[in-house]
C-alpha cells in the first residue's frame, strides 16, 4: 500500500516558476484526480511525481522516504501516458512484457501476468499485433494493461482518455472506476475534464497556476467551493457567478450589480462598500412569479433535452445568467421569466475571491 | 491510373513502358518525358553496359578501331619465328583471290603480312584490301586469370572484411553518440552537434599525414584495422542517424524508463530499432564508402596480402602498360556487391533520406 507525500514542491524552468509550494497527501488506495485548466502545471505535478521531471525545490516522499533523487525507473510507479506511448515496433504482448522482462523476471511470471491482464482487458485477441493495427480504445487499454503487469506502487494516469471520442471515453471512464475498484491500488489521474474528476475521484485536487485551489471530496467542491475558481471549475453548465457592489441596508446587504439588486441576510466578512462575487448553480435558479422574483431576464437560448432544459438569459447588468430545469418547459426565445435564486444554496465570495459563505439562512 | 490498368491488363509490359498523361493520347509532355527519361538511362546506365560488355573483350578486342559493342575481338594466330601472337585478317589478292594472313607490321598505309601455313614468306599489301577476321568470344580468362593468379580472390577477402567490420563498428558507434545527442538535453548539446558537423569541412587528405602517423605509433600499419578504424566514426552518420533520432516521440522514452529500462536498454531495444531507416541509409552509405576507399588503404596498406581490391585494382596500372581487360573485369566485379546493396536496400534510401532531412 502507497502513501505519496508531497512537501512544498516548487518547480521552476529557468527563471520562469510554474509550480509554487503544493503540499499534497495522497493516501494508500485513494483515487485522486488532478485538475485544471491547461497551463495550471497538472501535468507537470504527475511528472515530478513519476520523476521524468526533477523538482527545484520541496520533497516528494513515497512510503516515508524522499525519492527527489530517484530516478523515475526506481520509484516502482507506472504511467499511462495520453499519447499511449506505446512501442509501436513491438507487438502487444511485448509491450506489456517489456517492463517485466526488464525487472528479469521469469518467463512463466511473465507469461502469467500479460495473459490475466489481457483478460482483465479484454484484450486477448489482439496480443500479437502491433499497435499500429489497433484502434484508439484498444491502444488505450494495451496502455493500462502495461501498467497493471507491473503491479506497480501507484498508477499514474496523464489525460489518458482525451485522445478517444466522446463515446469510448464515457465507457472507459466507467471502466477505469470499475478497475479501480477491483484493483483497489492508488491512482493518480490527471484531467482538464471535471466531469471525469468528478465520476472517477475519491478526492480531488483542483489546480490553478500552480497553486492548489482546492482539495477534498467531489461533492465538497461541488457544494462548497473555497473560491471563485473553483466554483467556475466544479460543475457544469458553470455556476452563475456574478460581481456586485455591498450595500448596506438595515437587516442585511443588498448586492448590487447594474440594475439588479439581490437582497441577502447578514454574512459574516462582508462589509458595505466593497466589491464582492455571488454565485449561484444553474440548479438553484426556479422560475417564479413576478412578486417573488430577483431578476426579472429574457430568453436568449432554450435547450430542451427531454429530460431537462437548459435556458440561457440575459437580464439588464447581469452576465449571461444559466437555468436549470428539470422536465420540458414551454419556453421561447425571447419570452420574459421572472427568476429567483435559492438563498440556501447561494455563494457569496469576497473582493479576494476567497469564500465568505456557502449558503445564505433564508 | 484507370488508364494505365486498363491497358496493363492486355500487354502488361507494352501497357506499362507506354504509359501516357490520362486520356490516352500522346500529349507533348509524355513525349518530351520519354525523350529525356530515355536520354538519362543512356547517361547513366550506358557507362555501365559498356563496363560490362568490355570486360568480357580480349585485349584486341579493346583496342580495336571503330570500338565495337559486343565481344568481339580478331582472332590471333600463333606462328612460327615470330614471339607474340598475330592477328588474322582476310586478305583481297590482286588476283582476286581471298587469303587469310597474319599481320607482322603495318607501315604507312601497307601492311607486312605472313601466311601463317608458310610462315617463311612475307608479303606487303595494302591496308584497304584487308579486312579483320573476327569471331564472338567471351573472354572469360579476364575475370579467372586475376582471381586465380593475382591472388584477387584475397583482395576480395580483404575488401569483405573491411566493409563488414568497420560498418558494424560505424553502425555501433554513430547510432551510441547520436543518441547522446538526441535523446539527453545537456547544457552544450547543441554546441558538440555544431563541432560533430563542423569537421565535414576538414578534407580527408589535410589529417592525412596526422592520422597515418598515429595509426603508425599505434602500429597498425599493414594490418586491415589502419583502414577500419580511422573512419569509423564519421559526422555525417552522427549527424544523419541524430536527427533522426529527434522525430521519435519522447513519450517512448520515458514510458520505457517507467518500464524500469536502464539507458542501453532504451537505446538498444527502444532507440535503434525504430531508428532502422536511418541506420539501413548509414549502412549503404559506409558499405560504399569503405568498399570504394582508395587513398587512404593505399597509404596505409603497402604489402601484397593485405591489399583490398580497390588497391588491387591499382597494381595492374602499370607505368608503361595497362591491362585494360583485366582492370575492367576486376572493375565489375567490384561493382557487384554495391549493385546489390542498392538493390536490395533501396527503399530504405529513399523514406530515410526523406525522413532524415538529408539531401
Amino acid at each position: 500500500m502507497t502513501e505519496i507525500k508531497l512537501n512544498k514542491v516548487v518547480k521552476a524552468y529557468g527563471e520562469v516558476e510554474v509550480i509554487h509550494g503544493i503540499d499534497l497527501e495522497i493516501h494508500s488506495g485513494e483515487f485522486v484526480v488532478f485538475v485544471g485548466p491547461s497551463g495550471c502545471g497538472k501535468s507537470t505535478l504527475l511528472r515530478i511525481i513519476a520523476g521524468l521531471e526533477k523538482v527545484s525545490g520541496g520533497e516528494v516522499v513515497i512510503d516515508g522516504e524522499v525519492v527527489n533523487t530517484v530516478p523515475a525507473s526506481e520509484r516502482g510507479l507506472a504511467m499511462v501516458f495520453q499519447s499511449y506511448a506505446l512501442y509501436p515496433h513491438m507487438s502487444v504482448y511485448k509491450n506489456m512484457a517489456f517492463g517485466l522482462e526488464n525487472a528479469k523476471m521469469p518467463r512463466e511470471e511473465i507469461d502469467k501476468r500479460v495473459t490475466e491482464a489481457a483478460r482483465l482487458l479484454q484484450i486477448e485477441p489482439y496480443l500479437q499485433r502491433r499497435p499500429k493495427a489497433l484502434s484508439g480504445g484498444q491502444r488505450q487499454r494495451v496502455a493500462i494493461g502495461r501498467a497493471i503487469v507491473r503491479d506497480p506502487k501507484a498508477f499514474l494516469f496523464d489525460e489518458p482518455l482525451s485522445n478517444l471520442d466522446a463515446e469510448l471515453r464515457v465507457a472507459m471512464r466507467k471502466e477505469l472506476a470499475g478497475l479501480h475498484a477491483k484493483l483497489g491500488g492508488t491512482m493518480i489521474y490527471v484531467t482538464h475534464d471535471q466531469v471525469e474528476a468528478m465520476t472517477l475521484a475519491d478526492t480531488i485536487v483542483v489546480l490553478s497556476g500552480g497553486n492548489v485551489a482546492q482539495a477534498g471530496k467531489p461533492l465538497d467542491l461541488y457544494n462548497k467551493p473555497r473560491n471563485t475558481f473553483v466554483a467556475g471549475f466544479i460543475g457544469s453548465p458553470r455556476m452563475n457567478l456574478v460581481e456586485a457592489r455591498v450595500a448596506a441596508n438595515g437587516t442585511g446587504f443588498d448586492l448590487v450589480s447594474g440594475a439588479q439588486t439581490i437582497r441577502v441576510p447578514e454574512v459574516p466578512g462582508l462589509e458595505a462598500q466593497s466589491s464582492a462575487t455571488y454565485g449561484v448553480r444553474p440548479e438553484h435558479i426556479a422560475i417564479t412569479g413576478e412578486d417573488d422574483a430577483d431578476v426579472t431576464a429574457t430568453v436568449e437560448l432554450s435547450e430542451q433535452l427531454g429530460g431537462e432544459t437548459y435556458l440561457y438569459c440575459s437580464a439588464d447588468g447581469l452576465p449571461q445568467l444559466t437555468v436549470h430545469q428539470l422536465g420540458q418547459l414551454p419556453v421561447e426565445r425571447g419570452q420574459v421569466i421572472h427568476l429567483k435564486f435559492d438563498r440556501s444554496k447561494m455563494h457569496v465570495f469576497g473582493a479576494d475571491g476567497n469564500v465568505l459563505a456557502n449558503g445564505l439562512p433564508t | 491510373m484507370t488508364m494505365a490498368s486498363t491497358s496493363s491488363s492486355g500487354r502488361p509490359v507494352l501497357g506499362f513502358l507506354t504509359r501516357r498523361r490520362e486520356g490516352g493520347q500522346w500529349h507533348w509532355t509524355d513525349v518530351f518525358t520519354y525523350v529525356y527519361l530515355v536520354l538519362g538511362v543512356l547517361l547513366m546506365f550506358g557507362p555501365v553496359v559498356w563496363l560490362v560488355l568490355s570486360s568480357f573483350k580480349t585485349p584486341a578486342g579493346l583496342l580495336e578501331f571503330p570500338p565495337t559493342l559486343l565481344p568481339l575481338g580478331q582472332i590471333e594466330v600463333q606462328v612460327e619465328g615470330y614471339d607474340d601472337p598475330l592477328p588474322l585478317f582476310a586478305v583481297t589478292m590482286e588476283d582476286g583471290t581471298v587469303k587469310e594472313l597474319a599481320q607482322i607490321r603495318r607501315i604507312g598505309i601497307m601492311a607486312q603480312m605472313v601466311d601463317p601455313e608458310n610462315p617463311g614468306e612475307r608479303v606487303s599489301v595494302p591496308i584497304n584490301t584487308r579486312e579483320p577476321i573476327r569471331e564472338m568470344r567471351v573472354a572469360t580468362e579476364n575475370y579467372i586469370d586475376p582471381l586465380e593468379t593475382f591472388n584477387f580472390l584475397r583482395y576480395l577477402q580483404n575488401s569483405v572484411i573491411v566493409t563488414v567490420v568497420a560498418t558494424v563498428i560505424t553502425l555501433l558507434i554513430n547510432s551510441m553518440a547520436a543518441y547522446g545527442l538526441a535523446i539527453y538535453d545537456f547544457k552544450g548539446r547543441n554546441a558538440i552537434m555544431l563541432f560533430v558537423i563542423g569537421t565535414l569541412m576538414i578534407p580527408v587528405t589535410i589529417v592525412l599525414v596526422p592520422t597515418y602517423l598515429v595509426v603508425t605509433q599505434l602500429g597498425m600499419v599493414n594490418t586491415l584495422w589502419a583502414v577500419i578504424l580511422p573512419g569509423a566514426a564519421t559526422p555525417t552518420g552522427v549527424f544523419l542517424l541524430r536527427q533522426y533520432m529527434l522525430t521519435i516521440p519522447k513519450d517512448l522514452i520515458e514510458a520505457a524508463r517507467m518500464d524500469k529500462a536502464s539507458e542501453w536498454t532504451i537505446y538498444w531495444r527502444i532507440v535503434l530499432p525504430l531508428s532502422l531507416p536511418a541506420i539501413a541509409v548509414l549502412a549503404i552509405f559506409s558499405v560504399m564508402w569503405r568498399w570504394n576507399d582508395f587513398l587512404w588503404p593505399l597509404v596505409v596498406l603497402t604489402r601484397n596480402e593485405v591489399y583490398t581490391l580497390q588497391i588491387g585494382l591499382n597494381a595492374f596500372q602499370g607505368e608503361l602498360d595497362v591491362q585494360w581487360h583485366y582492370v575492367l573485369a576486376m572493375t565489375v566485379v567490384t561493382l557487384i556487391p554495391v549493385v546489390l546493396v542498392f538493390a536490395f536496400l533501396q527503399r530504405f534510401i529513399t523514406t530515410g533520406i526523406a525522413s532524415s532531412g538529408m539531401k
